[in-house]
């Protein structure tokens, strides 16, 4: 790999992972003023105009605040709990392609930190490793509430994890790749996969809600049942930690569905609009990277809106939800797929 | 050369938390010690040009298999201090037949012909697609069998499962 690439790709590593910080420092703050539109409130209003420098405000708290270690917990354990949990919140954003290519002197410059050809599969390797952040916390805090919330919190995702993993199948079925890139570039027409694939893209959407510990599917932090669940003992900045890589979560998780299903980056008539507005090739790179936080964007703006309208599902119908309804139907959707692509002569014979 | 490297380096790592895993008293650290294994083998794999072979054992083994066993054990909450004191018979017992095992498999090695595997480095090789192909083309009755054992795996689980709560 030649050098100016290698320290491109570095730059690019650098780049996403303060993007994703502020984006989701930028949620919580998103966040309060929804609930607070919502709710007929103000909302943070004190820091800064709008208290657009509320976030700031609560990570100088966070770390401000006491330090508690429980005395009968396991110190070593009780520290990486939350260090895995923000470690895994932050590496699937590796194998989403946030833009086209620029080209700077000759030389071409993907806007992906790598382009590996089992994307999908990498994306769901570290999904499943999300837990054990949580399980290791919960359980390092010797806590039963604690124990209790990660045991939830980790039934939960394992639970949606089959119904979402199904769920892409069907889509893998149409795109016949697993990188992520070249289901972006196959959305190049302007046609989304979410048109030929709705049912696939509701249970996707569904199970990134669960996935992300996001109401209303938030069981495994249920005040009224579990005081604060799996970081109940937690306190400081790695509570701070938690709460902030479910933000992280919630933007990947975001970015994620924005390239499986709405076009990546690309938006319709890109090719027309960017001949007639007389962009150069980079310039159609940088609006189409812009259009893709906006959507991005969008779909956080829906996690917040479906957190303040629904109330929160009880244990047992989350469960029967996961595995008697999303699972068939994912199961049901492949076969649809299939049964569509057969008859549309789509399957390649090889 | 740089593969050679990330070949010694992933083959000190699988070979240390493996004994990490056998040796340390808390059962949490042997599962955690089980899953860095698991993370050098699926590197091999990704030497190998196995890319997809390493996902799949990275998503089965380190996200479905050792969550179970750290259930199991966060459950039971066993701790050092709730392990049984074992006799010192059984502690020798153990090192001996393991000790014969031992001698067994390195006489095997040093005896057996080392075959030259070469590493191919096609690009096909090992993809998802590949693998898919030989699957459902040469190997569809066995793969086809194996999923059928799986299926009698789960309804037997869901069985034992649905006859603990009648009774």
């Amino acid at each position: 790999m030649p050098i100016d690439i290698l320290l491109f790709k570095l730059l690019l590593c650098g780049i996403i992972f303060v993007v994703s910080l502020a984006v989701a420092a930028y949620a919580t703050w998103g966040e309060r003023k929804f609930a607070a539109v919502l709710q007929d409130r103000v909302g943070p209003s004190r820091a800064g105009p709008f208290g657009l420098l509320q976030p700031v405000a609560d990570g100088v708290k966070m770390f401000m605040k006491e330090e508690m270690l429980p005395t009968k917990s396991n110190k070593f354990l009780f520290i990486l709990g939350p260090c895995l949990f923000m470690l895994t919140a932050c590496m699937v954003s590796t194998v989403i392609p946030w833009g086209g290519d620029l080209t700077i002197d000759g030389a071409v410059y993907s806007l992906q930190i790598t382009d590996i050809n089992i994307g999908i599969l990498y994306m769901f390797g570290v999904v499943s490793l999300g837990i054990y952040g949580i399980m290791i916390g919960g359980w390092a805090s010797n806590n039963k509430y604690s124990l209790l919330g990660a045991l939830r919190a980790s039934s939960q995702m394992i639970s949606y994890e089959i119904a979402m993993g199904l769920s892409i199948i069907a889509l893998v079925m149409m795109t016949g790749t697993l990188s992520l890139r070249e289901i972006v570039l196959q959305q190049d027409a302007g046609v989304s996969y979410v048109v030929y694939q709705p049912l696939g893209f509701l249970i996707f959407l569904i199970c990134a809600f669960a996935e992300t510990n996001r109401a209303p599917f938030d069981l495994a932090e249920c005040e009224t049942e579990l005081v604060g669940g799996y970081h109940t003992e937690y306190s400081s900045m790695k509570l701070g930690l938690f709460l902030f890589a479910e933000y992280i979560n919630m933007f990947i998780s975001s970015a994620i569905m924005v390239t499986l299903y709405f076009g990546g980056y690309n938006f319709p008539f890109q090719h027309e609009i960017a001949e007639a507005l007389g962009l150069s090739a980079n310039g159609l790179t940088i609006v189409q990277t812009l259009l893709f936080f906006g959507k991005v964007v969008g779909f956080i703006l829906f996690f917040m809106w479906v957190r303040w309208t629904l109330p929160r599902f009880r244990y047992d119908q989350l469960m029967s939800l996961g595995w008697k309804v999303l699972l068939p139907l994912a199961i049901a959707n492949i076969f649809i797929t299939g049964i569509v692509m057969w008859a549309l002569g789509l399957i390649a014979n090889n | 050369m740089l593969t050679e490297y990330a070949f010694w380096f992933l083959t000190f790592v699988a070979i240390f938390s493996a004994i990490g895993m056998i040796l340390s008293k808390n059962p949490v650290y042997s599962v955690l010690s089980l899953i860095v294994t698991f993370f050098a083998i699926a590197g091999h794999y990704f030497l190998l040009n196995a890319q997809f072979l390493a996902a799949v054992h990275i998503i089965v083994y380190a996200g479905a298999i050792m969550v179970l066993f750290l259930y199991v054990i966060m459950m039971l909450n066993q701790n050092e201090a709730d392990e049984e004191k074992r006799s010192n018979w059984s502690k020798l017992l153990a090192a001996a037949s393991f000790g014969i095992l031992l001698i067994v498999i390195s006489a095997a090695i040093g005896h057996g012909h080392a075959k030259e595997v070469a590493i191919t480095q096609q690009a096909a090789f090992g993809t998802t697609e590949t693998l898919g192909i030989s699957l459902y083309k040469e190997f569809l009755v066995p793969f086809e069998i194996s999923s059928v054992l799986f299926l009698a795996a789960m309804v037997g689980a869901v069985y034992l499962s649905k006859k603990e709560q009648y009774n």
